[in-house]
């Protein structure tokens, strides 16, 4: 009786061992797969390959205001951005321009924005009546000193291209 | 007999203090704990007595801030509690606004919504997949992992614009419309997990080494599971149904075909199958909805300013990583009185001191990994 035990133990022993080596070779064999098939390995060399480095037309990078050839952009100075930015991302500082015909107009004298509190949520975009302000697919956003993140989205001398009310 | 994990049953009449005991402190910065998770242990020997988490490392006040932001402001938010389901985060608190609003939402948006919530719980399933096999010390597999993932991540960063906080759910509907080639990355991803998905059969689930390390360490019958309010995976692995997507069903889970994944073992390799086995239900879902997106709307027509009546809404929904529900309480302004999340991370961690008291402290790591903790979603 004690000798049929130990004869089963003694398969089962075996048969454990066993089983134990060929799930250990199993996964070494597709370790060894990937290490003779250099052509299925994925990694991106980041910095090397920035010149091929496509980002999707839709990525949320920065948000920048597009100008034209005449340095005109299409802002309204309506605030719809600053109230739908949930961190006061974007603060609109508005002016009043004389048209030619004596009339006081509004228009936005900075757009300040700070990149350093944006969390990309898109939300003043979606919030702009006028398509003014879009994201850029910029992200290598490091820079040495802080101040350098609050930006000024309009250029300098800049104002309103026709037709955009 | 090597088989075999001894646990020590007498634990509880051991005393915490005295001589023989000792207090190791495992975090805030360790590798292990996926985050700053700080656990207070204490050991007689290699035993485990005792085991206290301390929270509180990377709390934001999430649910206090949410209470100066608006209905459509908020839902950003909650991307950063559990960031890798940051979908169905914003998914739930898109639901909760709806339902107080009545919005009805276009059929185009909620399959949209459907599918990037599946997408998101392959994506969060592989991570853990890579970082479960680190933890008990294999490294290879985590690169196979963020293959599959990387995929999920251009889909995502196609459509939604990021990779990890899309904030792509907004009340009403979804932000925008799909990418014109998200119907056909889609399917090449789903190709390339098909062709992929053995090896992780045979670089892992196989592993002998593995299989010892998990099966009878970490058990958890189904009365601990309930009295502790884990849901997901945890809960599932230990025989209790606690599918949101099968018990309550939102959008539209009740109309497509898929299986609620349980296991009965309650040891750490159930709950390890069970995510294995759930990813492949979610390509089931998938497959079902890819090729069935309706033509229409992506986003129901709704005012500039939301404001919710007077009244409390409780939505729930099945993240990753188990029930999240959310609860506004509103007095009929613009943003909501009060909101409070019940995330699934916060149960799940506190049955840790159960699960792991009385076995050796090298079952920790590997018992808590099974439990896939998140720790932003446990302290918000």
């Amino acid at each position: 009786m004690a000798f049929l035990k130990l004869i089963m133990f003694l398969k089962d022993y075996i048969k454990d061992v066993f089983g134990a080596i060929k799930s250990l070779a199993t996964g070494m064999k597709r370790t060894g797969y990937y290490f003779t098939h250099h052509k299925e390995i994925i990694t991106q060399q980041y910095p090397d390959n920035r010149e091929t480095l496509h980002l999707p037309e839709r990525f949320k990078g920065e948000v920048v205001m597009p100008h034209d050839e005449n340095n005109e952009h299409r802002c309204t100075g309506c605030t719809a951005c600053e109230l739908a930015c949930p961190n006061g991302t974007i603060k609109v500082v508005t002016k009043f321009d004389i048209t030619p015909d004596g009339k006081k107009k509004k228009a936005i004298d900075k757009l300040v924005y700070h990149l350093e509190l944006c969390t990309m949520c898109n939300l003043c975009i979606e919030a702009c009546p006028s398509d003014a302000i879009k994201m850029a697919q910029t992200f290598e956003h490091s820079v040495f000193d802080r101040a350098q993140l609050t930006k000024v989205l309009n250029k300098p001398g800049s104002k309103i291209m026709d037709g955009v009310e | 007999m090597y088989r075999e994990t001894q646990i020590v049953s007498d634990v509880a009449k051991t005393p915490l203090t005295g001589e023989g005991t000792f207090t190791i402190n495992v975090g805030p910065q360790h590798p292990a704990t996926h985050g700053v998770l700080h656990l207070v242990i204490t050991l007689n020997g290699e035993t485990i007595l005792n085991i206290e988490p301390h929270l509180g490392y990377i709390h934001r006040s999430i649910e206090k801030m949410c209470e100066s932001l608006t209905y459509r402001q908020f839902i950003y938010v909650t991307s950063r509690m559990d960031y890798l389901s940051a979908h169905i985060n914003n998914h739930a608190c898109a639901l909760c606004v709806e339902k107080g609003m009545q919005i009805e939402i276009p059929s185009r948006a909620q399959v949209i919504r459907v599918l990037m919530d599946e997408l998101t719980r392959i994506a969060s399933h592989e991570l853990w997949w890579g970082a479960m096999a680190m933890d008990v010390g294999a490294f290879t597999p985590f690169f196979h992992a963020f293959r599959e993932r990387e995929t999920i991540n251009d889909i995502m960063e196609e459509t939604c614009g990021a990779r990890l906080t899309m904030n792509y759910m907004v009340p009403g509907g979804v932000m925008y419309d799909i990418h014109p080639n998200f119907q056909k990355r889609v399917k090449d991803f789903l190709q390339l997990y098909k062709r992929k998905i053995h090896e992780y059969d045979e670089l892992v689930t196989g592993n002998i080494i593995f299989q010892n390390r998990m099966k009878g360490v970490g058990v958890l019958t189904a009365e601990d599971v309930i009295s502790y309010g884990c849901t997901g995976p945890v809960a599932r692995g230990s025989g209790v149904s606690s599918d949101i997507r099968k018990l309550y069903p939102y959008e539209i889970y009740d109309k497509l075909e898929f299986d609620e994944v349980l296991e009965t073992a309650g040891d750490s390799f159930a709950r390890y199958l069970i995510r294995l086995r759930e990813m492949n239900q979610s390509i089931r879902i998938v497959e079902q909805l890819i090729d069935n997106i309706p033509e229409g709307d992506f986003q129901a027509k709704t005012k500039a300013v939301l404001k919710l009546p007077k009244g409390e809404f409780y939505q729930r929904v099945e993240t990753a990583r188990g029930e999240l529900g959310v609860y506004i309480v509103s007095e009929g302004g613009t943003t909501p009185y009060r909101i409070k999340f019940r995330s699934p991370g916060f149960s799940n961690l506190s049955i840790l001191n159960h699960m792991v008291k009385g076995s050796k402290i090298g079952d920790l790591i590997a018992a808590m990994g099974t439990l896939d903790l998140v720790i932003p979603d446990i302290d918000r």
